[in-house]
């Protein structure tokens, strides 16, 4: 075979080629490690557990809306999505293929989106496996259909915004075990914030603005206070796209700090 | 020799904290030439390569490749480049055939280019066994000759290997050795290879760089570095010199490495 370098014509590739080359592999690596498939199956069964066991499938009212499934799901993100997230970045720090990512013809975007988006699909997968749990509130009820749809998009923005954080961190660590405890930490501080007897704890001593504050920025009063209850506020959809954007942001600033080192 | 470089590095620095590692290294590089990085553990030869590669950012300094600033032109000039990092890296759970396949989309091949260049790479680097295993599975030398074969995979008129023959027995050394001679004189691309093997630079190269304490202190033809052993060094004359230029005192006339005619 010829060794001979015949100039190729570079032909130009759609802008959203690197980004769909990078999420294609990401998207498929979830299928090969354990760490997904251990997500996948804790996810369902907990999520059935804490749906049928621990709260009440049919609510009082008869609503059969699912609220007592969607809000078991800040906390069962808090543990697994950051088992997600860990291997994001840590892991091609730790196998030298970081080298190798940022010296193909690709930009900083297309590395940091592609795998925060496969990522946030895989997420997404497991999620759209719940399904069973719809169909089995439909047959014993008649429940609210639009709810439990607002339900289910409040629950995949706040996978993303876990991950986004989790993506931030991962990429400032070498180690995939700080890197998930770290993450766990963070989440559980950005969950903690909106809850009720943390929220009256800060309001005792803080100034009114900065606990103001610190329960807008809680990933739970943006969830359990509205897409659990049906309603689609754009306020919410600009927190969670603000939480991802901002994620991804810190993530390219730390990578690009690695290589002026 | 064509007037223009394909690479073309011009005073780069590389501070780490109060260590310099590359202390203002000048480097051009033409089509056919291929150039043997010399120096010993240490001496700036991957900090550099980082540099050019697009990977480090210099802390002073510009490197283009073929004519485009990889610090303001990353993708453009990135197109060109075909680089073997230190140690090969690759994804361990991926088979080796998917991993180039991925590599060759995100160089930006698609459908029947992909697997025209992975195909073709895979035949230079004999890899046909081994396409369907994991890259966990492999040995040292596969190993690294799938980094090699990725860095092939878009026929790029640049070539940057960081030790390309370590790990690989003497058989493999020999062919590895031969195409990348070949892809220098018949191919004209702008090759640069580092190495601390010697003979390797007298097998492969027609151009030698010598940098110590990330400084360049030699620059010209194996030949060229050869003269500059004593005539009555008649044993490892290379090696004479790499300690000559690389060591803070000049090695002693008649170390029992070198034979020294009486």
């Amino acid at each position: 075979m010829s060794t001979a370098t015949t100039p190729r014509q570079v032909t130009e590739v759609p802008f959203w080629f690197g980004t769909a080359t990078i999420f294609r592999r990401e998207f498929l690596a979830f299928f090969t490690t354990p760490v997904a498939a251990i997500f996948m199956v804790i996810f369902l069964v907990m999520s059935g557990v804490m749906t049928f066991n621990v709260s009440r499938l049919v609510d009082p009212q008869g609503q059969a809306a699912l609220r007592g499934f969607f809000n078991w799901h800040p906390w069962l993100y808090l543990f697994l999505v950051p088992a997600l997230s860990m291997r994001l970045w840590a892991d091609e720090h730790r196998l030298g293929t970081l080298e190798l990512l940022t010296t193909l013809p690709l930009s900083m975007m297309d590395l940091v989106l592609g795998k925060f988006l496969a990522a946030w699909a895989f997420a997404s997968v497991v999620l759209a496996m719940t399904f069973p749990v719809w169909l089995t509130v439909s047959y014993l009820g008649d429940p609210d259909h639009g709810v439990i749809a607002a339900g289910y998009v409040g629950s995949v923005l706040l996978a993303g915004g876990f991950l986004a954080v989790g993506s931030a961190v991962s990429a400032s660590s070498h180690n995939q075990v700080v890197a998930f405890v770290v993450s766990v930490a963070a989440c559980f501080f950005l969950l903690l914030t909106g809850w009720g007897p943390v929220q009256s704890f800060f309001k005792g001593w803080l100034p009114p603005a900065l606990s103001d504050l610190l329960a807008a920025i809680s990933f739970l009063s943006h969830f359990v206070d509205s897409f659990v209850r049906g309603v689609i506020d754009a306020r919410d959809l600009v927190f969670f796209a603000t939480v991802i954007a901002a994620g991804l942001w810190i993530t390219g600033l730390l990578l690009q700090g690695k290589r002026r080192r | 020799m064509a007037a223009s470089p394909l690479i073309q590095a011009r005073s780069l620095v590389k501070q780490f904290g109060s260590f310099r590692a590359v202390d203002d290294v000048d480097l051009q590089v033409f089509p056919g030439e291929v150039v043997g990085f010399l120096g010993p553990n240490g001496a700036g030869k991957t900090t550099t390569m980082r540099m050019v590669t697009g990977y480090l950012m210099p802390t002073s300094g510009t490197a283009s490749l073929a004519g485009m600033d990889i610090a303001t032109h990353p993708r453009e000039a990135k197109r060109h480049l075909g680089y073997l990092p230190e140690g090969a890296p690759a994804y361990p759970d991926m088979r080796v055939e998917e991993f180039l396949r991925f590599v060759a989309r995100a160089r930006g091949l698609r459908g029947a280019e992909v697997r025209a260049g992975v195909n073709r790479a895979s035949d230079l680097l004999e890899l046909g066994k081994v396409r369907r295993q994991t890259v966990e599975t492999l040995s040292k030398g596969f190993k690294r000759r799938v980094g090699f074969a990725q860095a092939l995979l878009h026929d790029p008129s640049i070539l940057i290997l960081d030790e390309p023959t370590d790990g690989l027995d003497p058989n493999q050394k020999h062919e590895v050795r031969g195409l990348i001679r070949r892809m220098g004189e018949e191919g004209g691309k702008a090759i640069v290879l580092s190495t601390h093997i010697l003979e390797e630079v007298e097998a492969v190269c027609n151009r030698a760089v010598v940098i110590h304490r990330g400084k360049t202190v030699f620059d010209g033809t194996p030949e060229a570095l050869d003269q500059r052993a004593p005539a009555k060094v008649t044993r490892n004359r290379l090696d004479h010199v790499f300690r000559e230029l690389t060591q803070d005192q000049a090695p002693q006339a008649g170390n029992k490495d070198d034979e020294v005619a009486a």
